[in-house]
């Protein structure tokens, strides 16, 4: 026997570091993809929800000048006369409609303003401008009088803020910079409803999903695989498609209104469709293989003879169940849950189709604000919060179930 | 079905017969939704309801005149076309990039697995709706939105969890003297992968990328965000149906969709029962 040489050694761990290379390389072209096509959009939204340069870059000279201003009083008449030069500026560039709408967040009712000053000074002459265009600017509507629309402009050119997440928790700077209570309490009761929502999915979903996963997994392998198809069918049916077979089934005209009235227990179409009831509904079936299938893969693996062990010594069926086969069957039972309560929570589509007004949740107000208002920071503040509820619950389901016991199908 | 033991109670009989009629009850509720749909989308009014000639099972109630529709509505054929040119496109990048992933990261040797797997499986976690606002952030400074370029990356990244996990799965069975030996042979690493690996892991390859297929096949928050109006897709083109003006036709292409889906499920179970039988064999 002879040791080790240094040789040896040094040799050995070559090829170990040529090892890790060689799996490493394996990984480098879709690290790189994943980098650019995920982890970098998911960056560039958690940056955009406390970066907006906006205002900063649309009226930067206005800005610098505004910085030695008091904010009590109106500002040096140079820089009103600085910021009709630029409304000029926007007005032909066609960019005063966002400075409207930038400005209008931090003061409501400002946008009108902005407007109809940009359509009165677009065709003022320059050298006019130049002289006395603070008197112009005045002129064209009071409020720019007020020192509270100079430090609305002055706040909404801040390139770095937190306003966009006080918003998305229903806060507010007031004009002293304290952080008070919104008039309007919007975001925490959506964030509630959300979560209420999903939990009744979840809740749903269990009820359903217990017994049928139960069934199948006392049944001979032969009926649960054939019972099986017709919960992986629906699961690999597109959700739209899912969605559609919710409205042609509870529209006004639909099938089950169709068939109650013909049962004669009801006389006019009740409205199934388009509310919060619609919404969990199809979400509840959309999402019930989630929990079915978790349950079933652990189910199967329960040895059925403790159960017959203890009702054949007299034990009732629902005390055996609760006190041996639930405790074994938690696992599944977690795992699904879980999952259904992570997915329901950034559900989008059937809300946005089914859920009218009462049922929308989180994500249709992110997607309202990215394609209607257009206040893109809130919407990103609004999806960095959520994205962190998601992550804290994803480690939940870590820690508790285990990422292993993901399995598809 | 065994007979009933006989030391149960008329309430433990209760309790067997429950539980069956509750589990039929859960079956119906999930297939009816996808089974009523199906006839509703021969009838012969633009309604989303049975007819009263529907019902009575008079030929003249039904029509095949929505899949004709469809045929004929040059908005449905494009994007027929583009729902099958980005799944396959998307579907291909995810394939190529995540096996050669996979198979890394089930070398012993591969630094750092558990952070990069994380990090690899996250499309699957996050839901759509911020991955569409990020990639509508990042993406419009390279001028991606409202291209097809666009569309089918964002689409193959939301892919890649479901090729590393059935690659991965197919991999656990997978002898690495294999590639050891092959190595020793004097084959350079992409010979053996070629040579060696790709035939053994070919059924999880497979499903992996039918995964991927679908998962594009069947997104629609995306191409909400991303695409614009030339890269229209199925799902699309039935949200804006579903939206502004419902008519049967759309419940033709849900027909056609179900179908699919059972035509893929048939194809992934048959792959899953082959993988599982060369695994078998080891």
């Amino acid at each position: 026997m002879s040791s080790l040489s240094s040789q040896d050694a040094a040799n050995a761990r070559r090829q170990m570091r040529r090892r890790r290379l060689q799996a490493f390389l394996f990984v480098v072209p879709l690290l790189l993809f994943i980098l650019f096509a995920f982890v970098a959009p998911i960056t560039t939204m958690l940056f955009r929800s406390v970066y907006n340069p906006t205002v900063a870059e649309l009226v930067p000279e206005t800005l610098t000048m505004l910085e030695d201003w008091d904010g009590e009083t109106l500002p040096d008449p140079a820089v009103v006369t600085r910021m009709a030069i630029d409304m000029k500026r926007m007005a032909g560039n066609r960019t005063s409609g966002r400075f409207a709408d930038e400005i209008n967040r931090a003061l409501p009712g400002m946008s009108s303003v902005i407007k109809s000053t940009a359509r009165g000074l677009r065709r003022a002459d320059d050298a006019e401008l130049a002289a006395n265009g603070a008197e112009m600017l005045l002129a064209e509507n009071d409020r720019w009088a007020k020192p509270a629309t100079w430090r609305a402009i002055r706040s909404a050119g801040q390139v770095y803020t937190s306003s966009y997440y006080l918003t998305a928790v229903d806060l507010e700077y007031d004009a002293e910079g304290e952080i008070i209570m919104r008039d309007t309490q919007i975001y925490k009761q959506l964030y509630t409803k959300t979560l209420k929502m999903a939990l009744i999915i979840t809740g749903l979903t269990m009820l359903l999903g217990y017994p049928l996963a139960f069934y199948m997994s006392q049944a001979s392998p032969a009926t649960a695989n054939f019972l099986m198809v017709f919960v992986l069918l629906p699961f690999w049916t597109s959700l739209l498609v899912r969605t559609t077979a919710w409205i042609a089934l509870l529209q006004a005209g639909g099938v089950v209104n169709s068939t109650l009235i013909w049962a004669g227990l009801i006389n006019e179409p009740i409205e199934l469709l388009y509310n919060e009831f619609s919404t969990i509904l199809a979400m509840t079936h959309i999402l019930l293989p989630f929990m079915v299938l978790p349950l079933y893969a652990v189910m199967r693996g329960i040895d059925s003879s403790f159960m017959r062990a203890a009702i054949s010594m007299g034990s009732n069926p629902i005390g055996a169940w609760y006190k041996i086969y639930l405790p074994m069957s938690l696992p599944g039972l977690s795992a699904g849950a879980l999952l259904v309560f992570i997915i329901s929570v950034g559900y989008y589509i059937t809300p946005a189709l089914v859920g009218g007004t009462d049922g929308q949740m989180i994500s249709n107000i992110i997607a309202f604000h990215m394609q209607v208002s257009n206040n893109w920071e809130l919407a990103a503040a609004l999806g960095s919060l959520l994205l962190i509820l998601i992550l804290v619950l994803y480690w939940l389901f870590d820690r508790f179930v285990g990422t292993d016991n993901l399995k598809l199908g | 079905m065994s007979p009933l033991p006989d030391y149960y109670t008329i309430w433990h009989k209760a309790g067997h017969y429950g539980l069956r009629i509750m589990a039929a009850l859960v079956l119906i509720f999930l297939m009816l939704p996808i089974l009523v749909i199906m006839p509703l989308s021969f009838n012969a009014e633009p309604f989303f309801t049975f007819t009263q000639g529907m019902l009575s099972l008079d030929p003249d109630a039904y029509s095949t005149r929505w899949y004709q529709e469809i045929v004929d509505d040059q908005k449905w054929r494009i994007a027929i076309r583009n729902s099958f040119l980005v799944g396959i496109a998307a579907a291909s990048i995810a394939t190529v990039l995540g096996t050669l992933a996979a198979v890394g990261l089930a070398s012993p040797w591969m630094p750092f697995k558990r952070v990069i797997t994380a990090l690899l499986l996250s499309p699957m976690i996050v839901p759509l709706i911020i991955i569409a606002a990020g990639m509508f952030f990042f993406y419009t400074q390279f001028n991606l939105v409202g291209t097809f370029t666009g569309l089918i990356i964002a689409h193959a990244a939301l892919g890649v969890p479901f090729v590393i996990i059935t690659v991965t799965a197919t991999l656990s069975g997978f002898d690495r003297s294999l590639f050891v030996a092959g190595l020793s042979l004097g084959a350079s690493p992409i010979k053996v992968f070629w040579d060696v690996v790709i035939p053994l892991i070919r059924p999880g390859v497979i499903s992996g990328g039918l995964f991927a297929f679908v998962t594009s096949f069947d997104e629609v928050v995306l191409v909400l965000f991303l695409a614009g109006p030339e890269q229209r897709t199925i799902p699309r083109q039935m949200f804006s149906g579903l939206r502004e003006q419902i008519n049967p036709t759309i419940l033709a292409v849900a027909t056609l969709l179900v179908v699919l889906s059972a035509t893929m499920l048939f194809v992934l179970e048959a792959l899953r029962r082959r993988s599982a039988r060369l695994r078998g064999k080891e």
